[in-house]
């Protein structure tokens, strides 16, 4: 179709973190099935503007290419997603693209996660097996508990539950749904759960799960449909109890 | 170690949203339906309640010191937020938004409300049926009442299906969706009993 045969993009640019943003329009060439990152490949190749002049190629980031790392997340069309599986036939013309603002702007359209991966260190979203000496096989788990596991243990720290949720921006310091249901994936594990109160002490910190104000958007907006909503509730619930058993004390440990 | 007194405020604002603040609010809304009975009927309630034993320490320990907690921490709340249902259009988002607006609303309604009912009583008007039909036969003043009411009983019902969120009683999103249900059936029947309530005063 001739109107196809190029894709028209509206790209949001940013030469360096601190410098103003602009948008530079583009035409790219159409070819069957392409995808987002593929257009941007394509502008890599060959990076003129719509004007026809010379521009500088546009930064990203990616890896998996695969909807599995979460790296190339960005905003397409006003929704955060991942651009590798944002297939150009699926979306409405003109494709405007924009970084998740809600992230330090690397450039362009590459943001600087790390914040999620320091709140994955903060809340110890693993599970600590080294020790002195052997530990041995740890506690089995249901099968059913397993499946259910795996479910919170898709999350890929995209941040695109960060970027819909309006509680998590400049005015405030809340972590974020992502680490916070990781909290529950690995205090549901058998051995994971040896350090259950730790993890909940950390996301009773300021920052912490509180600042959640319920509105939702995150788990209609996460890409591998974590019930972050649930894990919120869930964690609502242990931290009440936590926090009864550090005021009072405790019969148990 | 970072403090954890953020915990402790958020609980205790979702804490004294309900108790003692919603109760008071149910209460208050009860006492003003009795004006639907006639001028001496609301006079009497409200007798009532003014002659009710330690009523300063009533007011300022059970109203007045748990709702400017809850006000001023609220409006900080509200602040922190970046509204954004254009672009995430929920329903729950909506709901997070609102949640904000009428706080604000609320706000500026109760502090009005205080004024010329409670404070004025403070310097010696007599708050009575009469008083309230004074307020209310102004168009503006009905008008402002109304909305006024309604938004405090959208934040006090949408709130409790928040508190019930906040404190971990419904976890899932099935008992959360019953909860949707019950907290809309709360807020229409407390907006008849507010509404009427108004109307009464209007001869
Ligand atoms: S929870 Fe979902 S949206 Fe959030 S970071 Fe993980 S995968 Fe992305
Ligand atoms: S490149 Fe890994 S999710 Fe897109």
């Amino acid at each position: 179709m001739a109107e196809n045969s190029t894709v028209h993009f509206i790209i949001s640019r940013q030469d360096s973190p601190d410098s103003e943003p602009y948008q530079e329009e583009f035409h790219v060439p159409y070819r069957p099935n392409m995808n987002v990152i593929s257009a941007l490949m394509e502008i890599r190749r060959n990076p003129v503007n719509a004007e026809g002049k010379e521009t500088s190629p546009i930064t990203w980031d990616m890896n998996c290419l695969e909807e599995v790392c979460g790296a190339c997340s960005m905003i397409i069309n006003g929704k955060p997603r991942q651009s590798c599986s944002a297939i150009v036939d699926q979306l409405e013309q003109p494709i405007r693209l924009e970084p998740m603002r809600t992230f330090p702007v690397v450039r362009d359209l590459q943001v600087d996660r790390s914040r999620m991966f320091d709140s994955l260190k903060k809340v110890k979203a693993w599970i600590p097996i080294d020790g002195t000496y052997d530990l041995g096989p740890g506690p089995r788990m249901p099968e059913v508990k397993r499946q259910w596991a795996y479910e919170l243990s898709k999350c890929m720290t995209c941040g695109v539950c960060l970027e819909a949720c309006p509680n998590v921006n400049s005015k405030s310091n809340f972590i974020g749904p992502a680490p916070l249901s990781q909290v529950r994936l690995f205090n549901a594990h058998p051995t994971g759960e040896m350090n259950k109160a730790e993890r909940l002490n950390a996301i009773m910190e300021d920052g912490g799960l509180t600042n959640c104000g319920n509105s939702q958007n995150c788990v209609q907006s996460c890409p591998k449909g974590i019930p972050l909503t649930t894990s919120i509730a869930a964690l609502n619930r242990d931290t009440t109890l936590q926090s009864f058993k550090n005021f009072f004390g405790s019969d148990q440990v | 170690m970072a403090g954890n007194r953020e915990y402790f405020y958020r609980r205790l604002h979702s804490l004294l949203g309900v108790i003692p603040v919603g109760l008071f609010l149910i209460q208050h809304l009860v006492v003003n339906h009795f004006a639907t009975k006639g001028a001496d009927s609301f006079n009497k309630a409200a007798h009532f309640m003014e002659s009710l034993p330690f009523r300063y320490v009533l007011e300022i320990f059970v109203i007045f010191l748990p709702l400017l907690f809850h006000a001023i921490y609220g409006i900080y709340i509200a602040f922190t937020a970046k509204n954004n249902a254009s672009r995430y259009n929920f329903f729950r988002n909506w709901m997070f938004v609102l949640q904000r607006f009428t706080g604000i609303v609320t706000l500026i309604f109760v502090v009005w409300h205080v004024w010329e009912t409670r404070i004025a009583a403070a310097f010696g008007a007599e708050v009575n049926f009469n008083m309230m039909e004074n307020i209310l036969s102004n168009p503006f003043m009905l008008w402002f009442y109304i909305i006024g009411v309604v938004s405090t009983i959208f934040h006090f019902a949408n709130g409790l299906w928040s508190f019930a969120v906040s404190w971990g009683i419904t976890v899932t999103p099935r008992s959360q969706l019953i909860s949707t249900y019950v907290t809309i059936g709360i807020f229409i029947a407390l907006s008849i009993v507010g509404i009427r309530a108004i109307f009464a005063f209007v001869s």
